[in-house]
């Protein structure tokens, strides 16, 4: 039997997931790896979020997210190994 | 030209950041600190948490400071942030613009500070009698401008 090794698509990706300051108390954690269909956008990964720390959800009109140190939009899409921060309205100074 | 910029956990030092930006092309050195204050929104605080997403932060402060050379002409900079328990009336920000002239030190060091409190991922927590909250996370709560 010939088997024709192929470059085959990955069929989940990890993001892992970085909590501060409420949101982080809110949880109970500051770091979590979440596993998503490839192409999942922010928004989807925040979705997958809220399935297993439905607390969190109330937070979401005043989070925004930042992707690898960059703010990004809920509809940017998410690659294998990326780093996803919730970021409460900050307050430094 | 000088660029200092750091999150620190203990107190902040003064001297490092101003004999960072010392240069002889420098007539104008202007700074800003920020202290812990005692009360906020009619409340008496007791103790003020810092904390910092740091490696975000870093660059983000690195991005005020790209923003604010090609916008004035500052030569050498420095701000540094301070997180975990910042003590009432100890300083948790020390920004220094320095620049030929005055007017440009001034409008950098004035941006630098407001740009600071609305991109760059630090959060302050405040505890006062009866409670504690992280400023700005209130629902429908006004944003607290801390100095």
């Amino acid at each position: 039997m010939h088997i024709e090794s192929k470059k085959v698509a990955p069929t989940a990706i990890e993001v892992s997931v970085k909590l501060f300051a409420g949101a982080a108390e809110l949880i109970g954690r500051r770091e979590l790896t979440v596993t998503l269909p490839p192409d999942a956008t922010v928004y989807a990964a925040f979705t997958a979020l809220t399935a297993e720390h439905p607390e969190i959800a109330a937070m979401r009109p005043i989070l925004r997210f930042a992707v690898n140190h960059d703010f990004a939009e809920p509809d940017r899409v998410l690659h294998d190994g990326d780093e996803l921060a919730l970021i409460p309205p900050v307050s430094g100074g | 030209m000088a660029r200092l910029i750091r999150v620190v956990d203990s107190a902040i030092d003064f001297d490092e950041a101003l004999d960072a930006v010392a240069a002889p092309e420098n007539g104008a050195v202007v700074t800003f600190r920020g202290d812990t204050r005692n009360h906020s929104e009619g409340k008496v605080v007791q103790d003020l948490f810092y904390e910092a997403y740091e490696p975000m932060a870093t660059e983000k402060m690195n991005e005020i400071v790209d923003e604010v050379e090609e916008r004035w002409q500052v030569r050498d900079f420095a701000m540094i942030h301070r997180v975990g328990e910042v003590p009432i009336g100890e300083a948790s920000i020390f920004i220094v613009a320095a620049a030929p002239h005055r007017a440009e030190a001034f409008s950098a060091c004035h941006y630098a500070i407001d740009t600071l409190k609305q991109t760059v991922p630090i959060w302050k927590k405040e505890y006062f009698e009866g409670g504690e909250m992280w400023v700005g996370e209130t629902p429908g709560a006004t944003r607290a401008d801390s100095h």
